[in-house]
């Protein structure tokens, strides 16, 4: 199956301006920086909400602490995905409970990432509240899952696949819209 | 990357980068000893049965823990109060347990080659737990993490296994593992005790204690098993544990900052002394906690597998 790249839809300052029009909403809606905490999703979730942070950090003068949810073990599909990913550890540095935390990932699509992510923050404890934070979100959701704060709405296809690449992980900001080339089969994604 | 077999039988079959991912995922399965909520939706809707014909209390336990934290449905048989009583064969009864719905079957039995009797006549998983002298996988991979977790790496060590090596399957899982990660391995204990041509496996022999501790990174002794041998192969424990035993004296002809290991259950005063047993450096209670987290990790590798690939949002 060859991924046939189809048009770059964010730039590195489009990128930055999402992250810093975000983190503005999330000091808007939560009266301050107050209570909050940052947990981002493995893998380009983290990255986020750590720009997040800083960027907060910029306006508000708050440091917010940043932890990493590993969802693998959480996941509703174990059995039906070929490549079985590797688990990797979840790094929360501080108690969630009591905290409103906001989740961060990169791609919101079926809904079933941020479902598992919520299940597993629940095993760490009791937040207050949890908000989600996106920089893209390509619709097809299939459960009742929706973003607090979204960098970019695009509509797609389900052929089509949406890459999200930061310079912390792939050496530069952009995202990219690609699609599975005519005659291979659907991808099948969660 | 996961694991080519659906069985874990023994620690020679599986592949060096095999034992890298089952190390590597066992780390994160670690974590959930530090959570309140010990319970992860991992195997929910699997079901695992534990299928033990020897006495057990810290495998079986574990794997227990392994498969309840991640939300299987476990089963122990003790194969004293079973059909096994009433002649019921092994491959009869591992055919019994898929029909009744397990998924993965974890036995342990006397017998060597065992569990691979079960594992080629049934779909689900086998695990092996120890058969006979032959290997005691997840013993030998728990032994492998703490060995890394405590060291950060097992290329280049010394380690040294002590005791009855010819009649225990730990000594030789974690002989298969640890020289295919790279260390050196000297096993040491009564000529009665070695079976004849182990340097195959690429260990070095010592008979005499005090030369095989110099310079050990990793001390792992092991219990001399009176119950598989009644055939006077020493003289007495009181000989055995004056050569053989470890204290606090002997030890320190190794490094100062060897690891002390047993894989349980320990006979304080004859293989090793209760002072070294409880000293800094014996991780041996950690041996326990980190079966666990490779159990887990075992679980979680053999429950994997299906169609089609992508992972996103």
């Amino acid at each position: 199956m060859a991924l046939v790249e189809k048009a770059r839809i964010m730039d590195s300052d489009g990128i930055r301006r999402a992250t810093m029009r975000i983190a503005h909403e999330i000091i808007e809606k939560n009266k301050g920086a107050a209570g909050l905490a940052f947990v981002g999703i493995r893998t380009r979730g983290f990255p986020l909400a750590k720009r997040l942070a800083e960027a907060i950090q910029q306006i508000e003068g708050t440091k917010l602490p940043v932890g990493i949810l590993d969802i693998t073990l959480y996941r509703d599909d174990l059995t039906t995905i070929a490549v079985q990913p590797v688990v990797h550890k979840t790094e929360i540095p501080f108690d969630v409970s009591e905290k409103k935390i906001i989740l961060v990932d990169d791609v919101l699509y079926t809904g079933r990432t941020i479902r598992a992510a919520m299940d597993a923050l629940m095993d760490l404890g009791r937040p207050r509240s949890i908000q989600l934070a996106v920089l893209i979100d390509r619709g097809h959701r299939e459960l009742p899952i929706r973003a607090d704060y979204i960098g970019k709405n695009v509509p797609t296809s389900r052929r089509e696949v949406i890459s999200v690449r930061l310079s912390e992980i792939d050496g530069s900001d952009e995202v990219i819209i690609q699609e599975f080339s005519e005659n291979s089969s659907l991808p099948c994604q969660s | 990357m996961r694991l080519k077999s659906k069985d874990v039988l023994g620690l020679e079959d599986l592949s060096v980068e095999e034992i890298e991912l089952i190390l590597q995922t066992a780390e994160p399965c670690k974590q959930i000893f530090t959570r309140d909520i010990k319970k992860l939706p991992t195997l929910r809707g699997k079901t695992m049965v534990n299928l033990f014909y020897e006495p057990s209390t810290r495998t079986r336990t574990s794997f227990e823990l392994a498969g309840k934290w991640m939300s299987a449905d476990v089963t122990n048989i003790a194969t004293a109060s079973s059909s096994v009583v009433k002649g019921e064969s092994l491959k009869d009864t591992a055919r019994t347990l898929e029909a009744l719905g397990a998924n993965i079957i974890v036995i342990r039995h006397q017998m060597a080659g065992a569990p691979h009797v079960i594992a080629r006549c049934v779909k689900a998983s086998v695990i092996n737990a120890g058969d006979g002298m032959h290997e005691h996988p997840t013993q030998g991979l728990l032994d492998l993490f703490t060995i890394r977790e405590h060291k950060g790496r097992i290329a280049g060590l010394k380690v040294v296994i002590v005791g009855d090596i010819l009649h225990s399957r730990v000594a030789k899982s974690n002989i298969w593992g640890l020289t295919k990660l790279g260390a050196e391995v000297t096993v040491c204990g009564p000529p009665t005790l070695i079976p004849q041509g182990i340097e195959r496996m690429g260990v070095e022999v010592e008979y005499n204690l005090d030369v095989a501790l110099r310079d050990a990174d990793v001390v792992n002794i092991l219990r001399i098993q009176l119950e598989r041998q009644k055939k006077g192969l020493f003289p007495t424990i009181r000989e055995y544990s004056r050569l053989y035993g470890v204290d606090a004296k002997r030890l320190r002809i190794a490094k100062p900052d060897a690891l002390i290991m047993h894989p349980g259950p320990a006979t304080l005063g004859v293989e090793i002394t209760a002072d070294v047993a409880e000293s800094a450096r014996s991780v041996i209670r950690k041996q326990v906690t980190n079966g666990v987290a490779v159990r887990m990790a075992l679980l979680y590798l053999l429950s994997g597998g299906g169609a089609s690939s992508e992972i996103a949002g």
